[in-house]
This record gives structure tokens, C-alpha cells and sequence, in this order.
């Protein structure tokens, strides 16, 4: 019993030390301020391999989920006699909750794993030790151009998921199910609003985007540089990441709904 | 100043184990200096510790007068760029090629034109003999020729010091011919302090000025390389002749080995 | 590695797509007129019952959005809602003895505040008060008036017949 005391005790105080740790890296990151004519192609390359190489799995999964939230949808309206209400029902649903959040998720698993990965390996072979011995920081040339890209590409993603979505529930509706276009789109445009659906649906992916970022810089940078190490601490990103979203998605939408 | 590195009553533990127990070097100016030991212990570390990646519990490390774990952060990186160390794994970014691996520190730390850059890492790569090799991606070269380009990008600085982690560990013959010839003309062709952490004991004693041997957390033994050969203590010497048993027993702590088998009938 | 060219190209086809996704969000998708607040005036009136009027609920006129409600306090005295509304300053000519009513959109919908226009010369302007207003029509309170009626009707009929 008392052992069971004892681990519950230590396992606290590693968790606590390893928020501080990662405190510490945001921290560092945020402070430091960017030698842009150095910095910024850096982040450029960073933003390619974590956003633009994310497109394709985001167009394919918003085109599918605008699709099956209008199929379902539609079955459940009709029996209200209320189809035409499912522009609304699309656009609501994906603008505050399905864009950020699956987006998110979608994100901690492709782009974040592939930090945790790459940083952890260039831990393990020494890449980073290297560096810091060459008189380069490596907070400043690895870590922080990924965070910074991590922050811009969410909110692009987002938009493009929400885009997408949004079109494919219109392919559904009007074209396959045929609603009526115009009051598709009419219904839709009065039901939402652009500062408290549109908007806050990006902000919630600024603020993920930031945090499943620092998470899987964090693992990756405190990894243990063996290939066992490494495995693990990508799973544990993508774990840590995606509970990270679910639980600040119920934060960020109590906050919002409670008028802000 | 005689020494370029000068290492005083170094203590030093991790994870409650002591892997420096009061340890005085110094390293003089233009030779080679060999430091050795068996594996575990520390050798990697000490590399470290003068590089200033670790902090000693006590003691000092002190690096062309300065004392390196005093040093603010601006002035560390300032000395760390007068010193090359090279990884046992070579360290070298697998997202550049080589050309541009070698070119990195002269990105980083000065302003020269694209061809003046151009030229110097040719000049480097040309010493290493890697010049043609220099559009091949790390993926792509063996470990000999990976070292050799980790040894290209750790001068490319012209650096005062330059130290090697395990050079020789796991490479072919013609590969430490190789590398052990490039070590000693870049040392004396442009007058470098070089530090060599190795135990292969002969091949670094071919090109060492002077040695050191490390076991548990001590000096055992130090000198110039033919001295200690003929040192008469039994740990260096099972060290240095590779006996399998002495002072470094074969058997790992165990009961009497009739006991064992007798008990296995009941166990 | 990919030359820079090819990253930079890249990276501004994704923004490009990004800004795209969001002018159809803004436009198509959520209707938005205009990105900055339009020009108004601010009118006051006072309520007995709101309702479920909310902040930022619409203020009509025949049906046809003009203006919303900026602000709902109660007052000290009175105890009476007082609702801001800020009225599109493009709708000048609202009669200063319009009436003011909260009305449900819908059998089941928001309330919004539908605006009456009557035939005073005088406009509404910025700081007007609206003096005629009808409150919100509470669901229970009508059903405890529709059941006292039928009970009231039902003891006539009894007195009637006996």
C-alpha cells in the first residue's frame, strides 16, 4: 500500500518536473526575439513540411466529413420537416467544433508525430549536440521555426478543412439530395454569424495549433535517444495531443458560449 | 601558457554514480594527447565537460586561461567556436548534403561571399579526401567517409582545439589508416591542439605525444605512449595488453560454481 | 531537401488557398456585409418583459433587418428593461412615435424587436427613446390567462344553467 503511495508521489513530481521542462522550452521559444533575415526561411521550410504536406490528408478527410455531417443530417431533419435548415446545421456544426478540433487532430497525428520523430532522432545521433557545440543554438535554429510554423499553419489548415467541408455537405444536399441552392446557401448565410462562429472556430486553432506544437517539440527534445525512445515519445505526442485538444475544445467553448 | 586545457581536481557524478573522482590533465598546446580507458568509463563525458555541454560537481576546467563553466552564455559559444569535437556518430544533419554540412559553421558564424565559402569547404573537403563526394547525401556515405566529413565541418572554423570521441571505433583498416594519418597532419600542419578519446591502444599510441589512462574515476596512468607500455601497474598493463582477466575480472560477481550446480537439481 | 524556390512557391499557394477558404467563409458561408461595424445611431426604449431577447438580437422593421440590440440593463428605479439598439445609420427616417415590440420569429425562434413606423415628422436620432412599446408575450403567462378564461367561462355556463 505505502509503495503504491510512494510511485503515486514520484510519478506527480515527474509530471510536475516535466511541465516545468516544457514551460522552460515555450518559454525560451517565445523570448527569444527572431533574426528575421536568418529566421524566416527557416520557418518557411517548417510551414511547407508541416502544412503543406498535411493539405492533402485535410482536403480528403473536410471533404468527406462536410459530406457525411450533411448525409446524416438531412435524414434526421427531414423527419422534422425541417431540411431546409441543413446549411445551418453543416456550417455551425464544422465552423465551431468539427473544423478546429479534427483538424487538430489530424494535425498531432501527421505533423506532430513527424517533430517528435524527427527531433528525437537528431537527439539520438547526435545532430543537436553538434550544433551546440558548433556555437549554434539549437533552440533557435531546430526548435523555434517549427513551433512558429506549427502556430501559422493550424489556422491555415482550418480554414481550408472548413472550406472544404462546407462545399462537400453542398455536393451532398443540393446536388445529390437536391435542396433547393439558393435556400441552401441563404439559410446558411443568416444562420451564421462571422465574429462568433467563423472567427472563434479559428482561434480555438491558433490556440491548439500552439499547444499540440510545444507538446510535441517538448517529448522530442526530452526524448530518451534510443529507437525504443524515440517510438515512445511519438505516441506519447500524439496521445498527450489529442486528449490536450478534446479537453481545451470544452474549455474554449464554455468560455466562448458564456459570452465573450 | 603552456596548456591549452587544463583539468583540476575534476569530480564528477551522475545519477549518484561518481565517474570522476578527482582528476588533474593538462593538455598541452600543438601536441596530440590521447586520453584512454576502458569502456564506461567517462571518457565521452570528460569531452563534455570541457565543451562545457556539463557542469563538474567539483573542480575546474580551464580552456586557454578561461574557466569554461564560468562563462555566460555569449562568451561559451564564442569559445566553443575555437573548438571542434567530433561525435562518435559523426553528428553530421541528414537533411544537407555533405557540401553543405562542411559549409554550415562558415553559414552560421561569418558573412563570407558564396565563393569564398565555396572555396573553403573545398579546401577542407580536398584535405579529407572527399572533395568529389560533396553533392552525396550523410544516407549515402559509409561510416569512414561520414567521420571524415564530420572531421571536414569540425575545422572548417580553424579551430585551436579539436577533440575526437572514439574516432577508430568499428572502422576497417584502410579506414583508421586513414583517419589516424589525417589526425596527425592536421594537427601539426596547422599547429592544432588535438585530444583523441579512443581505446584502441595501439593504433592511438601510433599518433599520440602523450596519454592518459582512465579507470573508475581515476588516473591510472599517464605518460608518453612508450612509457606506458612498460608501466608496471596491473591495471594499465591488462589494459593496455587487452588481457582478459586481472584486475577487470572475467566473472561477474557470483556464489562458488559447485554450489550453483548443485542447487539447480533442487531449484 | 527541396530547393527554396519550390518551398516558397509551396508555402504561398497554401496561404493563397488559406486566404481563399476564408473569403468564401466570410461571404458565402456567413453572409458578412461589411468587416467593420456599419455607422449607426443609438435608440433607447423600455420594456416591462424582455422575453429571451438576447444582446446582438435583430431589430426589424417590416421583416427587414436594420439595426440590433447593443445593450440590455435594468432600470434602478422603474424596474424596468431598458434596450439599446444601434440602428444602421442608412435608415434615417424611422417616425419618432414608432412603437417598439419584442416578437418571437417563429412559433419556436429568437426574440427580436420589430419596429412600427407611425406618422410623426420628426426622425429618430441618435439618443431618442422609443415611448410606445409592448413587451414580450410570456407563453405561460398567456396559458394561466386562456385557462382563467375557460374557467371563467365554465362557471357562467354553470350559472347560466342553474
Amino acid at each position: 500500500m505505502m509503495e503504491q503511495v510512494t510511485a503515486l508521489g514520484q510519478n506527480g513530481l515527474h509530471t510536475i518536473r516535466q511541465f516545468g521542462k516544457a514551460g522552460a522550452l515555450l518559454f525560451r521559444v517565445m523570448c527569444y526575439v527572431p533574426n528575421f533575415r536568418k529566421g524566416f526561411p527557416l520557418v518557411l521550410q517548417q510551414i511547407y513540411a508541416e502544412g503543406v504536406l498535411s493539405l492533402l490528408i485535410i482536403l480528403v478527410s473536410g471533404l468527406f466529413i462536410g459530406m457525411v455531417v450533411a448525409l446524416q443530417g438531412y435524414h434526421t431533419l427531414a423527419k422534422f420537416g425541417a431540411s431546409a435548415e441543413l446549411g445551418p446545421l453543416v456550417a455551425l456544426s464544422v465552423a465551431r467544433e468539427l473544423g478546429p478540433v479534427v483538424t487538430a487532430l489530424l494535425f498531432a497525428g501527421r505533423a506532430c508525430s513527424a517533430l517528435t520523430a524527427e527531433i528525437g532522432l537528431m537527439k539520438a545521433t547526435d545532430q543537436l549536440a553538434s550544433m551546440e557545440m558548433m556555437a549554434v543554438d539549437p533552440l533557435r535554429r531546430v526548435i523555434s521555426p517549427r513551433l512558429w510554423a506549427g502556430f501559422i499553419s493550424m489556422p491555415l489548415l482550418t480554414l481550408i478543412f472548413n472550406a472544404v467541408a462546407i462545399y462537400g455537405a453542398y455536393l451532398v444536399g443540393v446536388k445529390w439530395l437536391g435542396l433547393d441552392t439558393g435556400a441552401f446557401w441563404s439559410n446558411m448565410q443568416s444562420s451564421v454569424d462571422f465574429h462568433a462562429d467563423i472567427l472563434n472556430g479559428i482561434y480555438k486553432s491558433i490556440i491548439f495549433g500552439l499547444v499540440i506544437t510545444w507538446i510535441a517539440l517538448h517529448q522530442g527534445q526530452d526524448a530518451v535517444p534510443t529507437s525504443a525512445g524515440i517510438a515512445s515519445a511519438t505516441t506519447r505526442t500524439v496521445v498527450h495531443s489529442s486528449l490536450a485538444i478534446l479537453g481545451l475544445d470544452f474549455v474554449l467553448t464554455a468560455m466562448m458560449i458564456g459570452g465573450w | 601558457m603552456n596548456n591549452l586545457v587544463e583539468i583540476n581536481q575534476l569530480h564528477f557524478e551522475r545519477q549518484g554514480r561518481i565517474i570522476f573522482d578527482g582528476i588533474d590533465i593538462q593538455i598541452p598546446r600543438g601536441k596530440v594527447t590521447a586520453i584512454m580507458g576502458p569502456s564506461g568509463s567517462g571518457k565521452t563525458t570528460l569531452l563534455r565537460l570541457i565543451g562545457g555541454q556539463l557542469a563538474p560537481s567539483k573542480g575546474r576546467i580551464l580552456v586557454d586561461g578561461q574557466d569554461v563553466h564560468r562563462l555566460n552564455a555569449r562568451e561559451l559559444y564564442t569559445l566553443r567556436k575555437r573548438m571542434g569535437l567530433l561525435f562518435q556518430t559523426g553528428g553530421l544533419f541528414t537533411h544537407l548534403n555533405v557540401f553543405e554540412n562542411v559549409a554550415f559553421p562558415l553559414r552560421e558564424h561569418t558573412h563570407l561571399s558564396e565563393s569564398m565559402l565555396r572555396n573553403l569547404v573545398l579546401i577542407k573537403l580536398q584535405m579529407v579526401g572527399l572533395r568529389g563526394a560533396r553533392h552525396l547525401m550523410p544516407s549515402e556515405l559509409s561510416g569512414g567517409m561520414a567521420r571524415r566529413v564530420a572531421l571536414a565541418r569540425a575545422i572548417v572554423l580553424d579551430p585551436a582545439l579539436i577533440m575526437y570521441d572514439e574516432p577508430l571505433s568499428g572502422q576497417d583498416p584502410i579506414t583508421m589508416g586513414i583517419l589516424l594519418k589525417l589526425i596527425r597532419l592536421l594537427n601539426d600542419h596547422f599547429n592544432l591542439t588535438t585530444i583523441i578519446v579512443s581505446h584502441d591502444v595501439q593504433e592511438t599510441f601510433s599518433i599520440a605525444d602523450y596519454a592518459y589512462v582512465i579507470a573508475d574515476g581515476r588516473l591510472i596512468g599517464q605518460g608518453q605512449p612508450m612509457d606506458i607500455n612498460q608501466d608496471t601497474s596491473k591495471q594499465v598493463q591488462q589494459f593496455i595488453h587487452g588481457l582478459p582477466d586481472g584486475p577487470v575480472p572475467f566473472h561477474y560477481p557470483a556464489c562458488s560454481f559447485d554450489q550453483d550446480l548443485l542447487k539447480g537439481i533442487n531449484e | 531537401m527541396l530547393s527554396q524556390r519550390t518551398i516558397e512557391t509551396s508555402v504561398g499557394l497554401f496561404l493563397l488557398a488559406a486566404m481563399l477558404a476564408l473569403a468564401i467563409l466570410a461571404f458565402k458561408v456567413s453572409g458578412l456585409t461589411s468587416f467593420f461595424q456599419p455607422e449607426g445611431y443609438n435608440v433607447t426604449a423600455q420594456f416591462d418583459d424582455i422575453g429571451q431577447l438576447k444582446v446582438r438580437g435583430p431589430v426589424k422593421i417590416g421583416g427587414v433587418l436594420i439595426g440590433e440590440v447593443s445593450q440590455i440593463t435594468l432600470d434602478p428605479t422603474t424596474y424596468r428593461a431598458i434596450v439599446t439598439m444601434r440602428i444602421n445609420s442608412k435608415v434615417t427616417d424611422i417616425p419618432s412615435d414608432s412603437s417598439a415590440s419584442i416578437l418571437t420569429a417563429g412559433l419556436l425562434g429568437d426574440n427580436y424587436i420589430a419596429i412600427t413606423p407611425m406618422y410623426s415628422d420628426h426622425y429618430l436620432t441618435n439618443g431618442s427613446v422609443i415611448q410606445e412599446t409592448h413587451s414580450a408575450m410570456i407563453l405561460e403567462k398567456l396559458i394561466g390567462q386562456f385557462l382563467f378564461k375557460i374557467g371563467n367561462m365554465g362557471n357562467e355556463q354553470q350559472e347560466n344553467h342553474s
